[in-house]
């Protein structure tokens, strides 16, 4: 069986679901190792046994994360050359794509970004052009590497545990010299709403807000919903940067997608437009986004938001 | 300073985009400069100008690797304030993957800084065609450079620049020794519009044409040959229909909960 190689970065105290689904898509592909970065603890050693690791391996260097990318792609391609992997999966964030990219040149291996799902053969799909193709791509190298959107595979532990050995890999010495260091780190504060990225349900909201997200917030939040803006809401300044959904902000694909006070230009429908059910709210009957709206409303969502969120409420009990 | 920013000539996203032929390369009709790039020239200029512009010697590179049309990217650059254009053309690159795009343009870097080295390789975020923000990385590992994707600010300080970075839950300053490859987002500048003035100037900037040959690259490694993925199929998915629109009669919040329950989302 072909050898799996799937890339573990900082889990913490347990595995994330997304690193679960790495781990169960990569058994459906062949033997899987782990190449972790960060602390091993008790906890993820099990998880990892459970889903079916053979192998686990960590770096000889403990300052990877000092640096960009540069020596995790270094210390990855010596992990690979030690599992003698065929296939490397990591995620599909923007530190994964950047980590395949370098690994790639390294690895004389070709890479392929966005995929949700990977056939036997190594087939990968993925959808292109703002969600208007799907494809189905493959390397033509001996090794593949591949970032895997989260969402897309069911986790399952393994028929059989395995009881996984632990590796030392040695980073290359001069995998720090030509990278970008780390000065200052700071840590956001977590909203305590899902993450946008895998949020079943995304409530957002643009410049019709006006300054004011407390619709869209009490909205999301009856819902269990993430929220989500334009950019017009974000260079205003009313939300962080990080709730921007749109080509140069975050790509969703949830169950339902709520839009309010948006007008759905086409770099907005770059992100949002592979969402399986759509909702518009917009005073203006004219707007792009009823388009590609399942359900539209016109009219003003100060008096739509609040009453479909009471209404909620009152059904929940 | 030596500049060198990345222009690629894109598919414009006001219209259906399309994939052709045999690789399902993009059908690159009504393309334009892409908008992402912008933010990298303008943070050249910005660097430039700061330096004293190109009277002081400083220079912005304006560099478009794709068919004929691309050159209109460079026209763009230049009208926009670059201070020449490079427009890297040749048949076989056709159909390039990340990987065989970046061999080439890693190619052509080292090729313009035989002369003077370059200090500072400026790139978009991502191309707003193949979305897959890879080539910055890999440039950077073939070339053998220190990468800042991402940056939102940079400076840059004698040898060194430092820029920020922001991710979902930090943000980061880094640092890098130059020469580098740095990315920039949308967050970084305004980018300026091509005023009357450059429009004019452009029209007396070089624009030098480099094929395969002049950049020392074997046909073989690049385009559908050199590339080292291949897409197998594609298929366009049927474009969103409207579904039922309604106006507000002062119970469309109730009539809102009703469509989710009945598509069960509640
Ligand atoms: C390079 C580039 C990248 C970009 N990337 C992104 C991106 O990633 N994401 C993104 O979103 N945009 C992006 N944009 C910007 C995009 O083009 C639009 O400008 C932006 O999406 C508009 O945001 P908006 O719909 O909130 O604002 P507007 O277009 O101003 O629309 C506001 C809407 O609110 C409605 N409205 C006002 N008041 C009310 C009310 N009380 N009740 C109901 N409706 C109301 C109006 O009818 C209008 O339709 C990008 C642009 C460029 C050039």
């Amino acid at each position: 069986m072909a050898n799996v190689l799937v890339f573990i970065d900082n889990p913490g105290d347990a595995l994330k679901k997304s690193n679960l689904e790495l781990l169960t898509l990569g058994r459906s592909l062949g033997e899987t190792a782990v190449a972790l970065n960060g602390e091993l603890h008790d906890g993820v050693a099990a998880t990892l046994a459970e889903y079916g690791a053979g192998k686990i391996l960590r770096p000889s260097a403990q300052d990877l994360d000092d640096y960009l990318v540069a020596p995790k792609a270094a210390y990855l391609a010596a992990a690979a050359a030690e599992t003698g992997a065929g296939t490397v999966l990591l995620d599909n964030s923007p530190e994964g794509k950047e980590i395949a990219a370098r690994l790639g040149v390294r690895l004389n291996a070709g890479v392929i970004t966005d995929v949700v799902a990977v056939d036997a053969d190594g087939t990968a799909h993925k959808s292109v052009l703002a969600g208007s193709y799907n494809t189905a791509a493959k390397a033509t190298t001996a090794v593949s590497v591949l970032t895997v959107k989260a969402n897309n595979v069911t986790p399952e532990p393994s028929a059989v545990p395995s009881a996984p050995e632990t590796v030392i890999v040695e980073v290359p010495a001069d995998s720090t010299a030509a990278a970008a260091r780390v000065t200052e780190r700071r840590q956001k504060v977590a909203s305590g709403r899902p993450d946008l990225t895998d949020a079943r349900i995304v409530v957002a909201g643009g410049r019709g807000l006006d300054g004011d997200f407390g619709p869209v917030e009490q909205l999301a939040d009856a819902l269990g919903a993430a929220v989500g803006a334009s950019r017009a809401a974000t260079d205003a300044g009313w939300i962080s940067h990080d709730a921007q959904v749109g080509q140069t902000g975050k790509t969703v694909s949830p169950q339902l997608y709520i839009s309010a006070g948006i007008s759905g230009a086409i770099q907005q429908k770059a992100g949002m437009q592979t969402a399986k059910v759509i909702v518009a709210v917009n005073k203006d009957a004219e707007s792009p986004v009823f388009e590609i709206a399942d359900f539209g409303i016109i009219g003003d969502l100060f008096d739509v938001l609040p009453q479909a969120t009471e209404e909620i409420k009152r059904r929940k009990g | 300073m030596k500049i060198i920013v990345l222009v690629k000539h894109v598919p414009d996203a006001q219209f259906d985009r399309h994939l052709n032929g045999e690789g399902y390369t993009t059908d690159r009709s009504e393309s334009i400069l892409s908008e992402l790039d912008e933010y990298a020239l303008e943070a050249a200029l910005q660097l430039a100008e700061a330096r004293g512009g190109s009277k002081a010697g400083n220079q912005v590179i304006a560099l478009s690797m794709g068919p004929s049309g691309a050159v209109n990217a460079v026209k763009k650059s230049l009208q926009m304030g670059a201070t020449e254009g490079v427009h890297l053309t040749d048949d076989a690159l056709a159909g390039s993957d990340a990987a065989a795009t970046s061999l080439a343009i890693a190619a052509a870097i080292r090729h313009l800084g035989a002369d003077a080295p370059v200090d500072l390789v400026l790139t978009g975020m991502a191309s707003t065609d193949g979305e897959t923000s890879l080539v910055p990385a890999q440039l950077a590992e073939r070339l053998g450079l220190p990468q800042v994707t991402f940056a939102s600010s940079l400076e840059v300080d004698g040898g060194r620049l430092t820029a920020r970075r922001d991710a979902d839950t930090y943000s980061e300053t880094v640092e890098a020794p130059l020469p580098a490859v740095v990315s920039v987002t949308d967050q970084i500048n305004e980018p300026r519009y091509p005023n009357f003035k450059g429009i004019i100037a452009a029209k007396r900037k070089t624009i030098t044409t480099l094929s395969l040959s002049d950049i020392g690259v074997d046909p073989a490694q690049v385009g559908h040959a050199g590339s080292w993925t291949r897409v197998t199929s594609a298929e366009e998915r049927p474009p969103r229909t409207a579904g039922t629109i309604i106006t507000d009669e002062g119970d469309a919040g109730i009539k809102l909960v009703d469509f989710l329950a009945a598509q069960k989302l509640l």
